[in-house]
């Protein structure tokens, strides 16, 4: 049997059908929602408000902190509760940056210092606020800091072969530690009120509809860039290797591969996703406080990849999406009543589709494709043929 | 003043520090032997699971390890692969590398397999990838990343495939296998890894006649390019493939010599084939 291209190989990422779809159901929707929102006057049918757009911008960071988790707990097996604190990380970088450049529009009319400093009595800049006003510098931050964070953490973690629930729990305690640290005023992050009134990024009105739709399509264009990259990833040597230690590490052990190396690296990778959505995040929503950090939005993470299904990517995009489109619709309709709806849906989700939507799908379309067979002889016979053509 | 010695022989001007010394890794078997287990003691909560255990094994050689349930069998193959630490002794592969300061994955490297007991392969790649991550190759992450088949290695998997006679399943999940099957992938998964000594654990469990008769022929195949150690309880297979036998009997070396020699030796009678007749 001569093969040419084998499966570990894989070729051109583009040639993945679910790959291109979603891209391009992804870049379609993107461009649409932002002509229609700076094309249409805001009578017109077919205007998509400003508002919407921003919502569209946050799920979207959702999607790709959703993205981030699955790599990590769907492919590697390693349910992390403590991604908030990458995504939070990250934020808080951009929110630096972003308050250094309210200048003398502050309350206080400071030059330099923030509100909350000058409200502190501090006189100076302390020493890691220094540069965070140059924007390539701060997203520079935005990226190292986490990943030194998720690099230490997990070389500490895998290095001694902490698994399972021991690794869930110390996660949480990260994020928690993290947050109790970040409400501390003497830290100078803007203690329990955040960072917020922020006034423009790189000169550019954060109030404007254009640069909301610019903020919007970034974050469209990083979750696609991201999606491609994890694919790439997952696919390689490197991704099967991941699956493999999902399975049974030990035996991967065995084959010669230091495991832990590899955990330690998706992990960065991982807390490098969060970063970027985290720090795509807050100018979209306009403000960063520590209640990012709190254990329970990294535990939500973990329900919308459940719902949208782990282990596929494009599952934990649609998962944080319509849970999150929910949640705003519910909680406006009956906001007391969110968290059952959440809870009873986490519920519904694990007991009927143990795979989630992305699962569900598959079996839908493996149970079509069946009946199709059986309807035609022909086609099947072309489809085996396909089959075979795509393995060699 | 010792301690003064110790760092004055490490701050010696003409040599170089010892930790920087590159580490040797190439096996030295100059004298023909490729495994050498001396006074190896392992204690679990004071219960001796080896107690000064030796043992040799020669290059190229076929060996069936026996024993009662509890003889120490597996527990030698976990310090050997690094899976175990031991309290005393040494373990060498070829005169010079000292596997108790190795890990898991650099033993593996180093070119000593093993097969678990239990077969463990990977269900949720087909056949073919399992053998393709097992293969002898670069096994650094970076590496990982953009890794591609080579020419020579599609041969090598070609041949394993053929060997194991898992073609025709080559593109099935290995979740799919029947059990035998999986024993032989596992076989298979060694294989590409191209070691020198092959630690295999109980290979023919679960298997029919027809499949234990193939895999005696396999490892007969197999010995002399590869050492080989197996771990077996079936032994109507071990006097099938035996060349030379070791019994184990709680943690040390009861006797070790041919089939024949060890069916006649009255110690071995008492505690291990006694238990059968």
């Amino acid at each position: 049997m001569q093969i040419k291209r084998e499966s570990l190989l894989q070729g051109a990422i583009l040639g993945s059908p679910i790959c291109r779809r979603f891209l391009l159901i992804l870049g379609v929707s993107t461009v649409i929602a932002s002509l229609c929102n700076l094309l249409f006057p805001p009578e017109s049918f077919f205007h998509v408000s400003t508002f919407s757009i921003t919502l569209m911008g946050k799920y979207l960071c959702y999607a790709l902190l959703a993205l981030s988790v699955d790599v990590i707990w769907g492919y590697c097996g390693i349910l992390s509760l403590g991604h908030g604190a990458f995504f939070s990380l990250g934020g808080y970088a951009m929110g630096m940056y972003l308050m250094r450049q309210i200048g003398e529009r502050g309350v206080y009319g400071h030059p330099t210092l923030p509100d909350f400093m000058v409200f502190l009595d501090w006189d100076a800049l302390p020493w890691y606020w220094m540069g965070m006003d140059n924007f390539g510098f701060a997203m520079l931050m935005a990226l190292v800091v986490p990943g030194i964070l998720a690099f230490v953490f997990g070389w500490l973690a895998f290095r001694s072969r902490v698994t399972g629930v021991y690794l869930s729990i110390i996660t949480q305690a990260l994020t928690y530690a993290l947050m109790l640290a970040f409400f501390r005023n003497e830290m100078g992050f803007g203690g329990n009120n955040g960072m917020t009134d922020f006034k423009d990024i790189l000169g550019f009105d954060l109030q404007s509809d254009t640069t909301r739709v610019v903020l919007f399509a970034t974050t469209a264009f990083m979750l696609g860039l991201a999606y491609i990259c994890s694919h790439y990833i997952m696919s390689s040597r490197f991704g099967k290797l991941i699956v493999c230690v999902r399975d049974a590490e030990t035996r991967t052990r065995f084959m010669g591969y230091k495991t832990e190396r590899f955990k330690v690296w998706l992990f960065v990778y991982s807390a490098l996703l969060a970063a970027i959505a985290g720090a795509l995040f807050v100018p979209q929503v306009g403000i960063i406080n520590p209640g990012e950090f709190h254990p329970l939005n990294s535990i939500e993470v973990v329900v919308w990849v459940a719902v949208g299904g782990r282990g596929t990517l494009y599952g934990a995009i649609i998962g944080a999406i319509l849970v999150n489109f929910a949640k705003t619709r519910f909680t406006a309709i009956m906001p007391e009543g969110w968290l059952f709806g959440l809870g009873a849906l986490f519920v519904v989700v694990t007991v009927f589709f143990p795979e989630g939507i992305a699962g569900y799908m598959k079996k839908i379309r493996a149970k079509f494709k069946k009946k199709s067979d059986v309807d035609d002889n022909q086609n099947s016979t072309d489809n085996k043929l396909k089959l075979a053509q795509e393995r060699t | 003043m010792n301690n003064l010695d110790k760092v004055r022989g490490t701050m010696r001007r003409d040599k170089v520090w010892p930790f920087l010394m590159p580490k040797q890794r190439k096996v030295d078997i100059s004298h023909d032997i490729i495994l050498y287990i001396e006074g190896l003691t392992v204690a679990f909560d004071g219960f001796k699971a080896l107690n000064d255990l030796n043992l040799y094994i020669k290059q190229g050689e076929l060996r069936c390890l026996i024993g009662a349930n509890g003889a120490g069998k597996t527990t030698l193959m976990d310090v050997i692969t690094g899976k175990t630490r031991c309290d005393s002794g040494s373990a060498y592969f070829g005169q010079n590398i000292n596997l108790l300061e190795e890990s898991e994955p650099d033993i593996v490297n180093l070119g000593i397999g093993r097969k678990f007991q239990k077969p463990t392969v990977f269900e949720s790649h087909t056949v073919y990838d399992n053998l393709a991550l097992s293969l002898k190759d670069n096994k650094s992450v970076w590496y990982s990343l953009t890794a591609k088949i080579s020419a020579e290695q599609q041969d090598r998997i070609d041949s394993v495939l053929d060997t194991v006679s898992l073609t025709k399943e080559r593109f099935m999940l290995a979740g799919a296998l029947s059990h035998g099957q999986k024993q032989w992938l596992e076989i298979g998964m060694l294989l590409a890894s191209q070691p020198r000594l092959l630690l295999i654990d109980e290979p023919v469990a679960g298997m029919t006649a027809d499949e234990t008769e193939r895999t005696a022929e396999l490892l007969q195949e197999l010995a002399g390019e590869h050492t080989v150690i197996v771990v077996e309880h079936d032994m109507e297979f071990v006097r099938s493939i035996a060349r030379t036998v070791t019994v184990l009997h709680q943690g040390s070396v009861l006797a070790e010599g041919s089939m024949h020699d060890i069916q006649n030796n009255p110690d071995v009678i008492e505690v291990y084939l006694g238990d059968e007749a």
